[in-house]
């Protein structure tokens, strides 16, 4: 199940969070809620240069030492502070959301770091995966996502979306299935400035897991559609492949259709499918990525989702 | 003899009321079994193997066979088998042979693993109606793509890209050897490999001239003895296989006894007539894996870098590093080969103790290579004991690309695992070179045997993805989360990186 | 040349192929036809699998020279390493794989050899073989060593045989054409003095085992 929205404006002129609010609050019957969340990019225009860390502390203490002096060790932290909630009956505020303006100091950077982006995923990672008690869930670049347990509404009326102003706004209602209902876990998913809105079940999740795992990505959500958004960053920003090609790889045409293009087509795509035959996705799924650039949508191959 | 004869293996009787006395049995059975006294059929039952040749001819279902007709007193450490051993040992003084893969009674991984399916939250997918791909490259892949865009601002593929071996489906039948086996048996498997779309290999006894015909669906093997190996027999092959070892009997040779090199075999191994064929354990220019990546070389000029390289070797316990060795080579493939993996004949305390299995073999694999960022760069073809659909699907999910088939493609040639195959008396016609016994398999009919198999297979390994959700063998290939073990204790479940089942 | 790996690899036909320096392994592999002449030494296994055509080396070779050579002439005119002429096998008679060292060899010579002829000269040496291992395995073929061969250097399964005229006029060609390349006078080679290696048996190992 689930429900997901995804809009631009393609004059990257922004609008608040009210009215993706109420589009998602109509889709209620698409959800449970055990989580909902929204994307939106072009947020922090102060701090654009910056990435924008959204984490999920349990504690403020051990769990938020040990961030920081990770955050400090690579870098400079431009500015943090609490996101702003306003307490809401539906939700039970189990993490304290916190947010970082963060710089990666260039001196560190070389070899399989070579860049910004490098050094922020290795932090994404290592916190996750390590840091017990914190979750970075957004670590884009003027964008943020913001999401938790709970209605729709409430989570937009708890993070009070409306006083944002995106040019990109993305947002999931959650009906989990194969994962346990918890804040992680609820959607967008996000590194650096890719965010992933999926409905439905990824059956290659496995395969696609055991592939970017080999990259350095770790899997920590509990859920499928966190590989999505590793998939887009691994194929998308470290092999350089276009959209087009990411979704190509990810949903590639059947063997007998390949068989008919002409040759030098039929070679493109058969050498797609042979390179990222792992990560290929299977099962049903209609997916939405918000990107810096835009915002691309797919469905599975034989079109088993929506529904 | 102070020894004494040990009790026989098996009681033969036929059923006097039933019997009409057409002699059958006498004819069929090559081990001398039944002989004709005046007008009665006699039994030594001491000879059966229990290839059960004589019951499959019997018009009548007249022939009944026993197990053990006689015991010794059971005891759990003193087994039968261990006190013959000893016996026959004591007698002879020599290392004993068996035939056909590990007997010992080890528990299956295989049998431990459970597959996962679909229920409400995705729908499973029919093959029926539903495109369900199988299709199957071997062969080294891009770990990457680069594009270029053309000056008209079409995007076009930069990455070139190395042989690969499109199979249909991901089940290949893997080397058995012209003189272990015989020409008959090759024949049915060739045909039925073309005839499936994929892919068997010559063994390491050269390409009999009758096999030419489906050349472009063998895989010409290299071994230690360099059997039939010259530029044509390279050339003739769609991929090349160097066999390093084979889990019946890793780290030693193997030789095929001289009643079994007649002239054909002879020719097509380019060997004399009559002698041992001896394959040295090593290949004596390979004594590294620097070595080994110099022979994969001069193959691969030898053929203009044409052909996909593969390299086999026995699953032992340090198998991922010598994978990922290979990996770094420009080898295309390697084949494990599991502790279960059969033979024509190998010393039995190397058959049933030397290796480790499979399963475990292809997840150690297959997580060295991703942790070493070169899994791309090669195929896993897993072999040694695979006997199902259900086996060849776990293996996948394991992490193999494809698997190799053998004691299961003789089977449904009719073997009946006798384990006597080094004899040359295989009353199938197929582990043997006499010409009345092979005269016995028609390869027509032995192709339609082997053919009907893959089939069935097939369908069912289609089954099993569509119920699981998977349209397409990419997205079960590594996906450990889609098995679950049952009765595995905690060390094997990290080492197969897999969930208990109801977690 | 310094090195270069697989030089006529795979190489069919009459071709004719003069190599100045040191070539590296795997000369002449799976090669049926052409000539090499090398002006210097040879690497590791030069003749690999060969079928037909000819090596003739101006120097030394390293280990594994002529494995499984099935037909074809290599010519070294000094020493070879470990493992000269293993696995040679020979199934026809035109295909009869020979292998003709100036010097000596180390040890296992002619080991598992099961075709073909391996001749050690020795010359400039007291003794033409001193390595152990010779013949080790040996089932088919035979290694004729210039002058007397002491009994503890034959490998298992290798027996001596008297070398006798019949013998010599049988090689007498392959000594003649040896002496050609080389340079060296026939008549010094052309006596019986030699000794005659070979299978005790072509089936070596055949009492080892025992059915289950």
């Amino acid at each position: 199940m689930c429900g997901i929205i995804g809009f631009i404006d393609r004059t990257k002129s922004r609008m608040d969070g009210s009215s993706i609010k109420a589009a998602l609050s109509l889709m209620n019957e698409r959800g449970s809620g055990d989580g909902a969340g929204y994307a939106a990019y072009g947020i922090y225009p102060d701090y654009a240069d910056y990435y924008a860390l959204h984490v999920f502390f349990d504690n403020m203490a051990e769990s938020k030492t040990k961030v920081d002096e990770l955050l400090q060790q690579w870098g400079k932290i431009v500015h943090q502070e609490e996101i702003p909630t306003t307490p809401q009956p539906g939700i039970k505020k189990v993490h304290t959301p916190w947010r970082y303006f963060f710089k990666p100091s260039e001196d560190l950077m070389a070899g399989r770091m070579a860049s910004e982006n490098d050094v922020v995923t290795y932090i994404v990672m290592e916190v996750n995966a390590n840091v017990k008690g914190a979750t970075i869930f957004s670590s884009g670049k003027n964008m943020g996502v913001f999401k938790a347990s709970g209605w729709p509404e409430d989570v937009a009326n708890f993070y009070m979306i409306e006083n944002y102003k995106g040019y990109i706004w993305l947002a999931h209602n959650r009906y989990p299935t194969n994962s346990p209902g918890w804040w992680g876990g609820a959607h967008p998913f996000n590194l650096l400035n890719w965010s992933v809105v999926h409905n439905g079940e990824i059956t290659s999740y496995g395969t696609n897991q055991r592939y970017v795992e080999g990259y350095g990505y770790k899997c920590t959500a509990l859920t499928d559609t966190e590989v999505v958004a590793y998939l887009f960053d691994l194929l998308g920003r470290q092999h350089e492949l276009s959209h087009e090609m990411v979704v190509r790889a990810l949903a590639p045409p059947f063997w007998d259709d390949i068989d008919r293009m002409p040759a030098k087509e039929a070679n493109l795509n058969k050498a797609i499918r042979l390179t990222y035959g792992s990560a290929l996705m299977n099962g049903p799924f209609a997916i939405v990525v918000g990107t810096d650039d835009g915002i691309v949508g797919f469905t599975d191959r034989i079109k088993l989702r929506p529904s | 003899m102070t020894l004494g004869s040990v009790p026989p293996k098996f009681k033969v009787s036929i059923d006097r009321d039933q019997c009409m006395d057409c002699g059958r049995c006498i004819e069929n059975c090559s081990y001398g079994v039944y002989r004709r006294e005046g007008d009665k059929i006699l039994i030594e039952s001491r000879k059966c193997t229990a290839c059960l040749r004589c019951v499959a001819m019997c018009p009548r279902d007249a022939i009944t066979l026993t197990e053990k007709p006689v015991d010794y007193r059971s005891h759990p450490v003193w087994t039968r088998e261990v006190r013959e051993d000893i016996i026959n040992q004591a007698r002879s003084g020599k290392i004993i042979l068996s035939g056909m893969g590990n007997a010992r009674d080890l528990p299956i991984i295989y049998d431990r693993l459970l597959l996962d399916a679909c229920q409400v939250t995705n729908p499973s997918i029919d093959p029926l109606r539903e495109p369900m791909e199988l299709r199957t490259y071997i062969g080294k892949k891009p770990s990457r793509l680069k594009f270029r865009k053309t000056e008209s601002g079409d995007v076009e593929l930069e990455t070139k890209l190395a042989p690969n071996l499109k199979l249909d489906t991901p089940i290949m039948i893997g080397h058995m050897s012209f003189g272990a086996i015989s020409l008959n048996s090759q024949l049915s498997m060739a045909k039925a490999a073309a005839e499936r779309g994929t892919y068997m290999g010559t063994g390491e006894g050269g390409l009999h001239k009758a096999l030419y015909p489906y050349q472009d669906h063998m895989i010409v093997q290299v071994a230690s003895g360099r059997f039939g190996v010259n530029i044509d027999y390279l050339e003739r092959g769609a991929a090349i296989e160097i066999k390093i070892g084979q889990g019946a009997k890793p780290g030693i040779g193997g030789h095929l006894p001289g009643e079994k090199v007649n002239e054909e075999v002879s020719r097509t191994r380019m060997i004399p007539l009559g002698s041992d064929a001896i394959s040295p354990a090593p290949h004596h220019d390979i004594y590294s894996i620097e070595d080994l990546v110099q022979l994969i070389r001069s193959l691969k000029e030898a053929t203009e870098w044409r052909k996909p390289v593969f390299v086999k070797i026995a699953a032992v316990h340090n198998v991922s590093s010598i994978a990922a060795g290979i990996a770094r080579s420009s080898a295309d493939a390697v084949v494990i080969d599991g502790f279960r993996g059969g033979t024509g004949a190998a010393p039995k305390v190397f058959r049933d103790h030397v290796g480790i299995p499979i399963e475990a073999a292809i997840s150690s694999v297959d997580q060295k290579l991703r942790d070493q960022g070169v899994r791309n760069e090669i195929s896993i073809i897993a072999s040694g004991g695979i006997r199902s659909s259900a086996d060849l699907a776990k293996s996948i999910a394991l992490g193999a690309d494809a698997v190799y088939i053998g004691t299961a493609a003789l089977v449904s040639l009719g073997c009946r695992v006798c384990g006597n195959c080094y004899r040359n008396l295989c009353p199938w016609g197929i582990a043997t070179q006499r010409p009345d016994l092979v005269s016995r398999l028609d390869p027509e009919q032995g192709a339609v045997q082997v053919s009907n198999l893959i089939k069935g297979w097939t369908l069912e390994l289609s089954e099993l993805m569509g119920a699981a959700g998977i349209n397409s063998i990419e997205s079960l290939r590594g996906n450990r989360d889609r098995l679950r073990g049952y009765m595995l204790d905690e060390g094997m479940l990290e080492i197969l990186d897999v969930l208990p089942a109801g977690a | 040349m310094l090195g270069q790996r697989f030089i006529g690899d795979g190489l069919r036909g009459n071709a004719r192929i003069i190599i100045n320096g040191v070539p590296g392994g795997d000369l002449g592999m799976f090669m049926s036809g052409p000539t090499c002449i090398i002006h210097g030494n040879a690497e590791h296994a030069p003749g690999n699998t060969m079928d037909s055509g000819m090596l003739v080396i101006h120097g030394s070779a390293g280990d594994a020279v002529a494995h499984s050579m099935r037909g074809g002439t290599v010519f070294v005119k000094n020493n070879i390493g470990y493992r000269g002429g293993i696995h040679m096998k020979q199934y026809e008679v035109e295909a009869r794989p020979i292998l003709v060292v100036g010097g000596t060899a180390h040890s296992f010579l002619g080991e598992y050899m099961a075709g073909g002829l391996v001749l050690v000269l020795g010359i400039g040496k007291e003794k033409a073989m001193t390595d152990r291992g010779i013949g080790s395995g040996i089932h088919g073929g035979e290694i004729i060593v210039r002058g007397e061969v002491d009994d503890y250097l034959l490998g298992v399964g290798a027996k001596k045989f008297k070398f006798t005229e019949n013998d010599l006029e049988r090689i007498a060609p392959i000594i003649k054409n040896f002496c050609e390349q080389f340079g060296y006078d026939p008549a010094e080679f052309l006596d019986t003095n030699y000794t005659r290696i070979g299978p005790a048996s072509s089936r070596p190992f055949a009492s080892k085992y025992v059915w289950e």
